[in-house]
């Protein structure tokens, strides 16, 4: 990828290629940065339920990731992103967002606190630039070892069945947001307690040479647990149920914005929850301190909407008849049985309770209709097991 | 006979104006010095079955208003977009600017890891630059001291569109305009070799280094067009670029207008302080209620005026327009295709533009040659081959290859150009060349080496000059040609400009005829049929 022959290849191959391309049946795959991932190996359904019922497991490498080290890695993060990073102890995870310095959410993403002093940031969207513009004055070392290191999703109700069938003893002990080392054939296993399907789930990651002796293990651990390879289409049905957002589709990184306004605040997407002002500084404290006082032009809101039919890419009314919003990701949820989106609204709508409507499109047989359902704004995720927090987990 | 407009210069601004004059209704002539249509924008057959884009080569700012609106595709216009671009490095590398995305970056962090993200900040940067420029092409510069309403509503047009950059923006807006390329490109990049690589369209045929304040501008100038939505994006006009005058002139045509070619002329009449018609070099005298020059604003006015005719602040004006000769252009007929050992097999990037130049300070060093009064001798080309996708250029396995060169001086070492001077000039630029292929020297039937002085003979642009005037603030928007005449009117009544040394400037856009047409309709108090910018949010 680093040589001049590159542009021979458009698209690479994952480290798990080998075994994910054989399991591809419909061979609908998509490009996800520099590589080719399956949007659906078999039948989105079969593979959404795998993640609620039994395990799905998910090829996770073209997640950009960045290695922070040095003397000054914690002061470096703890002035970038808006939580209190000094509070996440060696082996553990924190969700996160970071912020231009107009308190605009540049990227949102996971921190790997894992060994003393050694962080591992996970992003939707390349960071180098950024990183090394906020690192100025700091001691610190950023490298990008996204091809280096290889990673899967393993979640679902036997997740931890699964992964203690392939000899990670004790993993049932790990707790959400916790990190684990094993001995994986010789080679150094990290498993986390993460994932973007708000179950129970891990995310397993290994250099990328031995990515493939990890797939062949994990399905030779899981044949007797329902483990499937799951694609981006059912990845994504259990991210909107777990009522996560999305960089590029429900909101605008910052930096990546050409007009005024399109982006939207740590407030504005519903993570009041991870900006810390106790923290003396980091990048856009000022601006949201701002936005505090004054309030924010946006709210972040799930709804929860009558009838059946998803409300994709609808407009959303008040009782007025004003358009106050647009949904960002709507489906109808087959866990919850509910026609569910998430959607960004303008202040003062999308306090939990409010009543709204949303203008929705659908075709029956090439027939298009429009309706107008009603919208009620909820709080929470969508479906929210008890699995997901229970430690030891259980085994399904 | 007597004609409602006379049109002086076939070039595509020429013909454009004078399309919609006579889309509008107007009886329209058009006057061509040369045998041939086109001025800089020309298709000629210099050598047996090749057709060579002599002077433009390329098209990206053409606008797709004027396109639509004109039925060009009718006309026979069909522009295809081209792939991308390298820079062949010293080292026998190269840096390649490929069309995909994913690829592009690729290829960046290849040199500079930090600087494959940073181009995502420079790409939207300049976007936001190009959205803010875009709207005002196919608009009439507002005067900033009249207070007539329309020129009050035209500034609040613009103040709007500035006002919604958004704060910072406007702060970079501005610094934009006054910085030079070098320095805007050290504000997202680390690689001298990537800086070299996009500093290239910062100097392309304006008289400045990548150091010089203002170049900024100049690789908007570059950026702001797009094909079909796709923002930056050049391409190849079927053909050869003449392909777009000849549709203009198809367009001119089919709305009852006529051209008339080795019809040069020699005076712009004018009677009463008003401008009645034209004295052509043959002695013939042409009259009309109004006369338009796509010529540029020196030419037009030192040359087609009787200096007693006009106000002696305009000739001054014009006598200090900064038109300077900085380009030269080679077109080479090949007896095969060249071979680039640095891009590897089968490598995308053949198909684009070429350069041969790595570095910042290479490149200051060519301006340096420049204003030594001498051709750079290590110098800065934009080369493409657009017979490997142009069918109708050369005969199946030969190909047509363009190289625009920078920096030429208009005079060398303060004296004319001699035909040894462009022989020795040719010379550098075939020798760079071969240095990257080998088999180069060996391929070349037939090389046109123009210097300036053969632009200005032959095109009849002053000093070569391909834009019709620098791109420097000073003289762009309301200062374009000069202030006080940026609105198309001309010193005397009936008297209308039309060329690129007029808003929006030079590239083949065809943006400055077609405001010119708006202006021209106004005043003679017909309807407006000239195509206004589409607005994107």
């Amino acid at each position: 990828m680093n040589k001049k022959e590159h542009y021979k290849t458009f698209v690479y191959p994952t480290a798990f290629h080998s075994r994910t391309s054989k399991l591809n049946q419909m061979q609908e795959s998509h490009r996800w940065k520099d590589y080719l991932v399956a949007d659906v190996y078999e039948d989105v359904a079969l593979e959404y339920f795998a993640m609620r019922n039994s395990t799905g497991v998910f090829d996770l490498c073209p997640m950009t990731k960045h290695k922070i080290t040095g003397p000054d890695a914690l002061e470096f993060l703890n002035r970038m992103l808006t939580r209190d990073v000094s509070k996440l102890k060696p082996g553990r995870v924190s969700y996160c967002v970071w912020c231009d310095d107009e308190g605009q959410v540049i990227d949102d993403g996971t921190v790997f606190h894992m060994r003393p002093g050694e962080y591992l940031l996970c992003s939707q969207e390349r960071q180098l630039d950024w990183l090394s513009i906020s690192s100025l004055g700091f001691e610190v070392t950023i490298t990008e070892p996204t091809h280096e290191l290889a990673a899967l999703a393993v979640q679902g109700p036997t997740s931890c069945a699964v992964l203690r069938k392939m000899g990670l003893n004790d993993i049932q002990n790990l707790k959400p947001f916790g990190i684990a080392w094993f001995d994986f054939q010789g080679s150094e296993l990290m498993v986390s307690r993460t994932g973007f399907t708000g179950d129970l789930g891990y995310e397993v990651w290994i250099e990328a040479p031995r990515a493939e002796a990890l797939w062949d293990a994990l399905f030779a651990a899981g044949k007797e647990h329902g483990i499937r390879p799951i694609g981006t289409h059912a990845l994504e049905m259990t991210r909107i149920e777990a009522g996560f957002i999305q960089a590029g589709v429900d909101f605008l990184p910052a930096d990546e914005a050409v007009r005024p306004g399109r982006t939207r605040s740590p407030f504005e997407l519903g993570l009041s929850w991870l900006v810390d002002f106790k923290k003396p500084n980091f990048t856009g404290r000022n601006a949201l301190l701002e936005e505090k006082e004054k309030g924010s032009r946006y709210n972040f809101a799930r709804l929860d909407i009558a009838g059946n039919k998803p409300a994709k890419d609808a407009f959303i009314y008040n009782s007025k008849k004003q358009v106050v919003g647009t949904v960002t990701s709507a489906m109808w949820s087959p866990t919850a049985k509910a026609n569910i989106a998430l959607a960004s609204l303008h202040a003062p709508w999308g306090k939990p309770g409010d009543e709204l409507y949303a203008e929705i499109y659908y075709q029956r047989e090439l027939k298009w209709s429009r309706v107008m359902a009603r919208a009620t704004v909820v709080e929470g995720a969508f479906f929210d097991p008890e699995r997901k927090k229970v430690t030891p987990a259980l085994d399904f | 006979m007597k004609y409602d407009a006379i049109v002086i210069g076939a070039g595509h601004n020429g013909l454009a104006n004078a399309a919609f004059l006579a889309k509008a209704g107007m009886k329209v002539l058009v006057l061509e010095r040369n045998p041939y249509i086109g001025g800089a924008a020309v298709s000629r057959e210099l050598h047996k079955g090749w057709i060579y884009s002599n002077c433009s080569y390329v098209c990206s700012l053409l606008r797709p208003e004027i396109y639509r609106n004109l039925n060009l595709a009718k006309h026979g216009l069909q522009v295809v977009p081209y792939g991308g671009g390298a820079t062949f490095l010293s080292d026998g590398d190269i840096l390649g600017n490929y069309v995909d995305h994913d690829v592009q970056r690729r290829e960046i962090a290849r040199h500079n890891k930090r600087d494959a993200d940073a181009y995502h900040r420079f790409s939207r940067d300049v976007t936001r630059q190009c959205r803010f420029i875009r709207d005002f092409l196919l608009r009439t510069p507002p005067d900033p001291t009249s207070f007539r309403p329309r020129d009050i509503s035209e500034l609040m047009f613009m103040m709007k569109k500035f006002l919604n950059l958004g704060e910072k923006t406007m702060y970079e807006t501005i610094r934009f305009y006054s910085m030079s390329v070098a320095e805007y490109l050290d504000e997202y990049f680390e690689s001298d070799t990537i800086k070299a690589h996009f500093s290239g369209s910062g100097i392309i045929g304006t008289a400045l280094g990548v150091y010089s304040p203002g170049t900024a501008y100049v690789l908007l100038h570059h950026y702001m067009g797009d094909i079909d939505g796709s923002a930056g994006a050049w391409g190849f006009a079927r053909g050869g670029m003449g392909a777009v005058s000849k549709a203009l002139a198809g367009a001119f045509q089919e709305h009852g207008g006529e051209i008339r070619t080795s019809a040069g002329v020699e005076q712009i009449i004018v009677r009463n302080g008003k401008a009645t018609g034209v004295a052509l070099e043959n002695g013939d005298e042409i009259y009309a209620d109004v006369v338009v020059s796509n010529l540029d604003p020196k030419r037009t006015f030192l040359k087609l005026f009787d200096e007693k005719d006009l106000d002696p602040r305009v000739a001054e004006k014009a006598r200090n327009f900064k038109i300077r000769g900085s380009s030269g252009k080679l077109n080479i007929a090949l007896d095969g295709v060249p071979e680039w050992p640095a891009l590897g097999d089968n490598n995308p990037l053949r198909f684009g533009d070429m350069h041969f130049v790595d570095s910042l300070e290479r490149l200051e060093r060519a301006y340096d040659d420049w204003k030594n009064g001498m051709w750079s001798r290590d110098p800065y080309v934009d080369l493409l081959i657009p017979t490997l996708t142009d069918p109708t250029m050369a005969p199946p396995g030969k190909h047509f290859m363009s190289v625009f060169v920078q920096y030429v001086p208009p005079k060398v070492k303060g004296k004319d150009w001699t035909d040894e001077d462009r022989d020795a000039f040719g010379k550098v630029v075939i020798d760079q060349i071969s240095k990257h292929s080998p088999n180069f020297k060996d391929l070349i039937l037939h090389a046109e080496v123009r210097t300036p002085r053969e632009l200005e003979a032959e095109v009849g642009l002053t000093e070569g000059n391909i834009f019709q005037g620098e791109l420097t603030m000073d003289q762009l928007m309301f200062n374009r040609p000069f202030p006080g005449y940026a609105q198309y009117r001309g010193p005397v009544k009936g008297m209308y400009m039309c060329g690129s040394g007029t808003h929006p400037g030079g590239g083949v856009m065809a943006a400055p005829g077609a405001n010119a047409a708006r202006e021209i309709l106004a005043d003679m108090k017909r309807t407006n049929v000239v195509p206004e910018t589409e607005l994107d949010d």
